[in-house]
């Protein structure tokens, strides 16, 4: 009976060409009508190092990686060394001869007679294409188009090696079902965590995108970067995070929606930016990519330890609201979702996701580019002459209006019309101001915001019975793996529930209580060892999440961790 | 048509005789001069009481944190080009906090131009070294008086090929208004250096410590020949050179942006046919 999934592992050392490998395997799958995941591990450096993809594929939709390996492609004896534990029964791997591991259920591919060395990756390419039974042609093309960058002969070369490891799989008898075939029901594309935030940012409108290279947010701004001048967007390296933050601000409040992406450290030290957002009342978004800390911590592998830190980072009190996408399309639509906020209460908005899901590839729908709106900076109305930068209102949102411009973004022509903003506590026309009464309306008015940001909240996504017996809670990224464990607890007859946050900040907390209070057992996932989460909900809402699964090791946290933290008992890590 | 009138006129916070006085007088004639409308004109600052400055004239400001105006200013400007950025602060602010920021900006070459009001001393907190203090200068913070080796921005900038560099007194304030125009008109970043006394925490150089040793470059100077002019940016102490003292033609960052010539972020639409193209790109 053909597979209806498949776990592939490819590792080896960076350098070897695991990239290519894994995209053109993951193209062709995605063309040919299957769902798949892809998750990267890999060493901080360029050269060497050990790295893996993790090609997760299967007939029906997935929303989480898998431990088990069905097929572990093997580039590396490292490779074999680290994770031949981890193959399923049944699960083959396969090797390059030359390695010398003499083991009969082992695919040993003589790569030397196939191809020259170089071209090695194009022949394990059409190896594992005929070990999963993927169509031909299709793979072919996808190839193609993959090498048609360099010169011709590499083009040929590549083909003909990719041809000779498809033909010499066919001779070779191996017991391993191929996979069911799929069908292609609508196109879908192939992004990644942080690609899908770069063209959220791109769809919205955002005009301006600061950075300094950081893992793991680094790809979002070079996507940016690619389409920069396409797009009409400025993206600039700026000299520290520091800087980013701050041109960011110059930027927007001049009317360009602006992006920051970082990750821990650097977010550390846009914390004073952060808080000059807040008082300046500048709309500013900022991605916060976590990886594990403290410091320096593990560069390339994942946490959510950074929660804490968002929510309270910038001195003084100003309000700000946190996304935390669950998986690679919400990625898209709340860094759409954080620009709104951002504009429409004038505040800094932080959108947060970590190493995991910012690297996870998923095959995801085409977003729907013609029926989106960007934000229009321009102000209609006519204003009030002359401009009140900060007039106190009801709701804490004072009218904008941009340097240089009237109403309606017609070029200004009276000096009733300067914009004064100030860092200092000041006055409705933005100048200084030490007058402690004035002072205290201004921070009545900026608390206001949030009484309006706590009116459009996004509500915790509430899956499962209404009075479940267990109730997995869970925020950012793990939703995809908490959602499998509850369809299999539900399968097997556990009535269980998840309640997943995507918006972290404000929590509505009647809301949550509510939810909270009917399951028999709440258990809250988090990848952090202090569980910062649960302790946020209980301050919100008094309700003490009393169980917690954690994982602090720095990989992420996978269906099978929290089965076996549930079932097994087994401890954090 | 503008009147000076129109530029403002405020009570300010500073002490009587300090040469922000002055400073702000020639920052008022050269917009004046330039007829710049107020509106189109946007002032960024840090922290400091220099960075107070745009608070008494008229025009747009942005008054940030200590240190950061720079990539304010930097944002600001490539958001909207029409608008003409100053940026304003104090020897603290852009050569102490922000002196990464300063160094970067002087690569980058956006067209704002940079007044700093150099006193030598920190005013703002009362009386500690600046990073241009000059050795041995005692303050509570340096009891012993100032041990390191001043910055001397104008020679960094020059060395670092800066396009527009120059060096104003506050006693000097026609001369410190022209410069300041010609900053405003040259295309790319522009540093005015201006020295000026802090008559409450610097007893070393006061007005006539300054007005003794400043001397004006003569007309036949070449502002454009680099080795004379790191030679002139590094004369200090018994004589100190004012005027232009380098400038290149140096093409502005803006230039790299081909986008921005179709107006400021603001009005610019975003290209969806574009964007639908790029996602497909993905497929």
């Amino acid at each position: 009976m053909p597979n209806t999934e498949a776990n592939v592992l490819i590792g080896g050392e960076a350098g070897q060409g695991l990239v290519t490998l894994s995209q053109i395997l993951t193209r062709a799958i995605v063309r040919q009508g299957y769902y798949i995941m892809v998750t990267q591990s890999y060493h901080s450096r360029i050269r060497g190092g050990h790295n893996t993809y993790a090609l997760r594929i299967s007939t029906s939709p997935i929303t989480a990686p898998k431990e088990n390996v069905d097929i572990l492609v093997a580039l590396n004896k490292e490779t074999v060394q680290l994770h031949s534990g981890e193959l399923s029964a049944g699960g083959i791997i396969v090797l390059d001869e030359a390695l010398e591991i003499k083991n009969e259920s082992y695919v040993s591919v003589p790569f030397k007679s196939l191809s020259a060395d170089k071209y090695w990756n194009a022949a394990a390419v059409g190896v594992v294409t005929e070990i999963l039974g993927l169509e031909m042609t299709g793979v072919e093309k996808v190839a193609r188009e993959f090498f048609s960058k360099h010169s011709p002969e590499h083009v040929d070369a590549n083909m003909e090696s990719f041809a000779a490891g498809l033909d010499w799989m066919k001779k070779n008898d191996l017991k391993f079902a191929k996979l069911a075939s799929a069908e292609l029901k609508e196109p879908r594309i192939m992004v990644n965590g942080n690609e899908a935030i770069a063209l959220g940012a791109l769809s919205i409108g955002m005009k301006s995108c600061f950075f300094y290279p950081m893992t793991p947010a680094t790809s979002i701004s070079m996507t940016i970067c690619e389409h920069a001048q396409g797009m009409g967007v400025v993206a600039e390296q700026a000299e520290d995070e520091i800087s980013a933050i701050n041109m960011a601000i110059g930027a927007s409040f001049c009317g360009s929606p602006s992006l920051v992406p970082t990750s821990g450290g650097g977010f550390a030290l846009m914390a004073e930016g952060l808080s000059l957002a807040g008082m300046t009342e500048t709309p500013v978004v900022i991605v916060l990519a976590q990886r594990p800390g403290p410091s320096t911590g593990l560069p390339t592998r994942t946490e959510q330890g950074d929660l804490e830190f968002a929510l309270h980072a910038g001195h003084g009190e100003f309000p700000r609201a946190i996304f935390a996408p669950g998986s690679v399309e919400e990625c898209f639509w709340l860094t759409r979702k954080a620009f709104e906020t951002a504009d429409e209460f004038k505040i800094p908005v932080i959108l947060m996701t970590d190493q995991y899901l910012a690297d996870c590839y998923n095959s995801v729908k085409p977003f729907a580019i013609d029926q989106l709106k960007t934000i229009d900076v321009c102000v209609p109305e006519p204003i009030e002459q002359p401009h009140l930068t900060y007039k106190i209102t009801d709701s804490g949102i004072s009218p904008r209006l941009l340097p240089g411009f009237s109403n309606s973004c017609v070029v200004a022509h009276s000096s009733d019309e300067l914009v004064v903003a100030d860092s200092d506590e000041h006055t409705e026309n933005g100048h200084l101001t030490e007058d402690l009464s004035i002072r205290a309306k201004m921070v009545e008015k900026r608390n206001r915001k949030f009484t309006g940001l706590k009116s459009v909240v996004l509500n915790p996504e509430s899956v499962g019975p209404d009075a479940p017996d267990l109730l997995l809670v869970s925020w950012g990224s793990t939703k995809g793996s908490v959602h499998e464990v509850c369809d299999n607890l539900s399968n097997s007859g556990v009535k269980a529930a998840y309640l997943h946050f995507s918006q972290i900040w404000p929590i509505n907390s009647d809301v949550v209580s509510k939810i909270l209070n009917k399951a028999k057992e709440v258990v809250c996932v988090e990848s952090n060892s202090t569980g910062q989460f649960a302790k946020l909900l209980r301050r919100e809402t008094g309700f003490h999440i009393e169980k917690t699964i954690l994982r602090y090791d720095g990989a992420p946290i996978t269906p099978q961790h929290i089965m076996n933290r549930l079932e097994l008992g087994t401890k954090d890590v | 048509m503008f009147e000076l009138s129109d530029y403002g006129d405020y009570v300010t916070a500073w002490c009587p005789g300090c040469g922000n006085h002055s400073i702000l007088k020639s920052v008022k004639d050269a917009l004046f001069k330039l007829q710049l409308p107020p509106y189109r004109v946007l002032f960024v600052s840090g922290i400091g009481q220099a960075a107070k400055a745009p608070h008494y004239l008229n025009a747009n400001v942005f008054n940030g944190l200590h240190g950061r105006s720079l990539p304010v200013a930097t944002g600001a400007k490539l958001s909207n080009p029409n608008l003409t950025v100053i940026v304003e602060s104090g020897d603290g602010c852009h050569y102490g906090e922000g002196g990464n920021h300063f160094l970067a900006a002087i690569r980058r070459n956006v067209d704002i131009t940079i007044i700093v009001h150099n006193n030598q001393v920190y005013g703002l907190t009362k009386g500690q070294a600046s990073p241009t203090s000059s050795p041995g200068f005692v303050t509570k913070a340096q009891p012993q008086g100032v041990f390191n080796e001043p910055f001397n921005p104008v020679q960094i900038a020059v060395a670092m090929k800066a396009g527009f560099v120059a060096r104003g007194f506050s006693g000097n304030e026609e001369h410190l208004s022209e410069l300041i125009q010609q900053g405003i008109q040259h295309k790319g970043l522009a540093l005015i250096d201006v020295l000026q006394p802090c008559v409450s925490f610097n007893k070393v150089n006061t007005f006539g410590w300054y007005k003794q040793r400043c001397y004006m470059l003569p007309e036949n100077y070449d502002p454009t020949d680099r080795n004379q002019a790191m030679l002139v940016a590094d004369e200090w102490g018994d004589r100190i050179p004012l005027g232009v003292i380098y400038r290149n033609d140096r093409p502005a960052f803006e230039q790299h942006f081909p986008f921005l010539e179709s107006g400021p972020a603001a009005i610019r639409s975003v290209d969806m046919r574009a964007l639908k193209e790029i996602v497909k790109s993905y497929s």
